[in-house]
């Protein structure tokens, strides 16, 4: 204590911060989120530009039209809308505080997801058996560095989904858990809508070339 | 300004005027009909275009002008009905962020493809070699 005695009113007012969390925690997690989807798209946008610049380069092999097969591309992109809204169901039960709605239409969206790998790696297959492989022309190169870099998100989506139904059935819809679906609730969709860019870009506009 | 009883109501914490400091995050969310109406119109948005192709109705120029017009339509209703995104969400960063992103997308991709057209057109290999100086 100083020998200054001073009144109350002279005492400079004084701040205690005893919050050193003023947020709850996570409350920055979605949007950090959607900063790193949006760096993914980037990731996407230039794979695309490669396509897009590369995708004449035959190199006197085969071309789209020889090589795509679009009731197979039309089927695995149901697979990826099937997905989309299961996982949306999935999202709606969590809102609904029922876990095992959640776990349910996590499943279901797991099978999706894993059919559309499914049948990606057998249309790669083909391409390779039928000798048109990522080594065979530039063409090539790119489509299979952009549907490929595409089905490894997907795979990636499904081991996070694994893990969080793990997580949700051992510890329930905690507070973590749920910021946990939400964002990958996001990154799935987002995958739905760079699939929307493969089937578009690639698949469709290549039996047009 | 959110008045947190620990802050003293003197100086909140930077300027996230949330109000539920203690309630958690709010998770986003959309509701049965959201998700119904975007996968519906994702359906009918990718159905078109593959009868478009397949049936080939139109001239080549008018197909890929539509199926590019259908993507882009379709990619804006994932945006709205599946990735739940609005201008409020969080603040209208998720849409400055998008925005930010998508001018950075188109710039690159026509930058490439303007630049890399002209490279090739300039580089295209002799049809006749006997052209060589």
């Amino acid at each position: 204590m100083s020998t200054t005695t001073l009144s109350p009113a002279d005492e400079p007012v004084r701040f205690y911060d005893f919050d050193e969390h003023p947020h709850p925690e996570g409350y920055s997690t979605m949007l950090g989120f959607w900063i790193y989807l949006m760096s993914d798209c980037l990731i996407f946008a230039i794979l695309f530009a490669c396509y897009a610049v590369l995708g004449g380069n035959f190199a006197a092999g085969p071309g789209p039209k020889e090589l795509f097969d679009l009731p197979l591309v039309a089927l695995n992109t149901a697979m990826l809308l099937f997905s989309s809204i299961t996982y949306g169901f999935a999202m709606l039960g969590m809102a609904r505080g029922n876990k095992n709605q959640v776990l349910i239409w996590l499943a279901v969206t797991l099978v999706f997801g894993a059919c559309f790998l499914g049948i990606e790696l057998y249309e790669f297959s083909e391409l390779i058996h039928e000798g048109a492989g990522p080594w065979r022309s530039a063409f090539l190169s790119s489509f299979f560095t952009l549907v490929g870099t595409h089905g490894l998100h997907v795979t990636f989506g499904s081991i996070w989904l694994v893990t969080l139904m793990v997580q949700v059935s051992r510890f329930g819809l905690t507070a973590a858990n749920q910021r946990r679906l939400a964002c990958l609730s996001l990154f799935w969709h987002f995958l739905d809508v760079i699939w929307i860019g493969v089937f578009t870009f690639v698949y469709l506009m290549g039996m047009l070339r | 300004m959110s008045h947190d009883p620990h802050t003293q109501g003197a100086h909140a914490h930077g300027d996230h005027g949330h109000g539920d400091h203690g309630h958690g995050v709010e998770i986003p969310h959309g509701s049965m009909r959201d998700y119904v109406i975007g996968f519906v119109l994702s359906v009918i948005l990718t159905a078109i275009p593959f009868w478009l192709v397949m049936a080939r109705p139109l001239s080549d120029g008018a197909t890929a002008a539509a199926i590019m017009a259908l993507a882009m339509v379709q990619i804006v209703v994932h945006m709205v009905y599946f990735l739940h995104l609005s201008p409020k969400a969080e603040g209208g960063w998720s849409v400055t962020a998008l925005l930010f992103t998508i001018i950075v997308v188109a710039i690159m991709l026509s930058g490439s493809l303007w630049v890399m057209y002209h490279l090739n057109a300039n580089m295209m290999p002799l049809h006749d070699p006997s052209q060589l100086p």
